[in-house]
């Protein structure tokens, strides 16, 4: 059977192009970036003139580049970071982020407030998208950093970065982004956006899995989290990922090439894909907002049907999907993304997220739904809920 | 490397059941033919069970079932329903001795998250008998 990819946002595969570039960097240019041989040398070359072609699509200084090993990490360097300078210094302050965060962002923050820091979560409105004002009302005089991702990876809604960007200088506050899922799709010029911070992730662009970039503008000090040989200015210890490095580069400049036509090709096969749905199948919810919404994202929620059960029978026809159904979580808690926009536990239990990839066809997609459109009246049949949700009107 | 693998989550029993249910209520007519009915769980927890018991001398000879749930929910279920009637039924005393336990062992095993889903069946099936007595008491 052949594999229906439709969960890029957990992961991408690597680009061809991208595979092709960096595989000279595992056994012909294997030097030590900080030799001082020639073969160390050729390395360090290489590695900078890929900080370099970052620095120009990020529109930043090529010292401001952070090569990491994850998402993750760049997130927990940025927001520990500037936690740790004032810890060591015996002093607290506060941070503030946002309810539907991606757990590398909740889960770290949740961490500095075991250290005595204080943590704002905002508010988001039904369509996942940050209240400004309470973000205005929040920041304190001891606000230390503002961190608001990019675009959501669940539901796919873009924040007005520019926008919160705006108010958090307005109060001489720091911000930085999650923009993993965004960096694929949308504008990552760190000046327009006005962010002080970004995090990329390589797995979500085509690229190498543990990879990462953290953007950090030059004036902002951070307390590394891991110490060593000094790599990356001091900030991120730890013999330079040559070949994941390169392949961070060549995958960004396909993206930044690439990245109109695709948008617009994605979000007119996701809009395609959003009305099949709405029209063929009855008692469903498109979760995030229509408009302001990463082009390659689909979350909807199927009444009276749970999500753990979609996804496995999608899988036996060889569509690969996500769920934010507490059955497929460690917590066996629903998304709290979904809660947070107030959907209720129900319809979070039967969500399903699709997100689309470059080479994601409309053949692919209407495969799909027509194996839903068998999938979901099935699961509904053997439901215990559904009776009652489709009496009521 | 095999790249179209058939790698599950879930053993080939549960996949089994789920994918083939066994004895769920297809129709709501078949309702009167049963004497016994039990509901456990909430939507908000992620799994509810209805289950329907037809009891003739003391013994369970069909049943029918509902689950909104995940794949483990139905196919403990689904096993739940095929081990009340394989032998032409079971004597409710016996059907009162049945455990969450015993469903698992039948499916090959749940992984550890999962096992408060397959307990959720024997409750179900509890509650129908509980509601099979009362209505004998009642008349």
């Amino acid at each position: 059977m052949k594999t229906i990819y439709l969960d890029h946002g957990s992961t991408t595969p690597v680009r061809k192009e991208v595979l092709k570039e960096s595989l000279p960097y595992f056994s012909k240019i294997y030097g030590n970036p900080s030799s001082f041989h020639t073969t160390g040398l050729i390395a360090k070359k290489e590695i900078n003139k890929a900080r370099k072609k970052i620095a120009k699509i990020l529109n930043c200084e090529e010292e401001e580049i952070i090569f990491t090993g994850s998402g993750t990490e760049s997130i927990n360097l940025a927001i520990k970071g500037i936690a740790l300078n004032e810890l060591v210094k015996g002093k607290k302050g506060h941070f503030i982020t946002q309810k539907t965060e991606h757990d590398a962002v909740l889960e770290t923050m949740k961490w500095i407030e075991k250290l005595g820091f204080e943590v704002t979560y905002l508010n988001v409105d039904e369509k996942g998208i940050v209240k400004l004002d309470e973000l205005k009302n929040a920041i304190r005089d001891d606000t230390l950093l503002v961190s608001i991702m990019y675009a959501n990876n669940e539901i796919g809604t873009i924040q007005p970065i520019k926008k919160i960007a705006q108010i958090i200088h307005e109060k001489g506050k720091l911000f930085h982004t999650d923009a993993c899922q965004a960096t694929e799709y949308l504008s990552i010029n760190t000046k327009k956006l006005g962010v002080d911070m970004m995090t990329i992730n390589g797995s979500k662009i085509y690229s190498y899995k543990g990879s990462g970039i953290l953007f950090k503008k030059k004036n902002i000090k951070l307390t590394p989290l891991i110490h060593g040989g000094h790599q990356e200015r001091g900030t991120r210890s730890g013999t330079e990922n040559t070949p994941a490095i390169i392949a961070l580069a060549k995958a960004l400049e396909i993206s930044e090439k690439e990245k109109k036509k695709e948008n617009e090709r994605l979000t007119k096969l996701r809009n395609y894909m959003i009305k099949r749905i709405e029209n063929e199948i009855e008692k469903v919810k498109i979760n995030g907002d229509k408009k302001n919404r990463l082009p390659n994202n689909v979350n909807v929620s199927f009444y009276g049907v749970e999500g753990e059960s979609i996804l496995l029978r999608l899988n036996e026809e060889g569509i690969r999907a996500s769920t934010g159904s507490a059955c497929s979580s460690q917590s066996l808690e629903p998304s709290h993304v979904l809660l947070a926009t107030g959907l209720t536990h129900e319809l979070a239990h039967g969500s399903i997220r699709f997100t689309l990839g470059k080479n994601t066809t409309k053949k692919e997609i209407d495969y799909t739904i027509n194996k839903l459109k068998k999938i979901i009246p099935f699961l509904r049949t053997i439901s215990s809920a559904w009776k009652k949700i489709k009496t009521k009107r | 490397m095999k790249l179209e693998g058939n790698d599950w989550f879930y053993s080939k029993e549960v996949k089994k059941h789920f994918m083939k249910p066994q004895k769920f209520l297809k129709n709501e007519n078949e309702i009167k033919n049963f004497n016994g009915y039990g509901k456990v769980g909430n939507m908000k927890c992620g799994d509810m069970m209805e289950f329907w018991i037809k009891v003739k001398n003391d013994k369970i000879i069909d049943v029918r079932w509902k689950t909104f749930g995940c794949a483990s929910a139905i196919a403990s279920t689904s096993m739940l329903a095929k081990m009340l009637t394989e032998k032409k039924g079971m004597k409710i005393e016996k059907a009162l001795t049945l455990t969450g336990t015993d469903i698992m062992k039948r499916l090959g095993g749940l992984p550890k998250i999962k096992i408060h889903c397959s307990i959720l069946g024997d409750q179900a099936l509890r509650e129908a008998i509980k509601n099979y007595l009362e209505n004998q008491k009642n008349g």
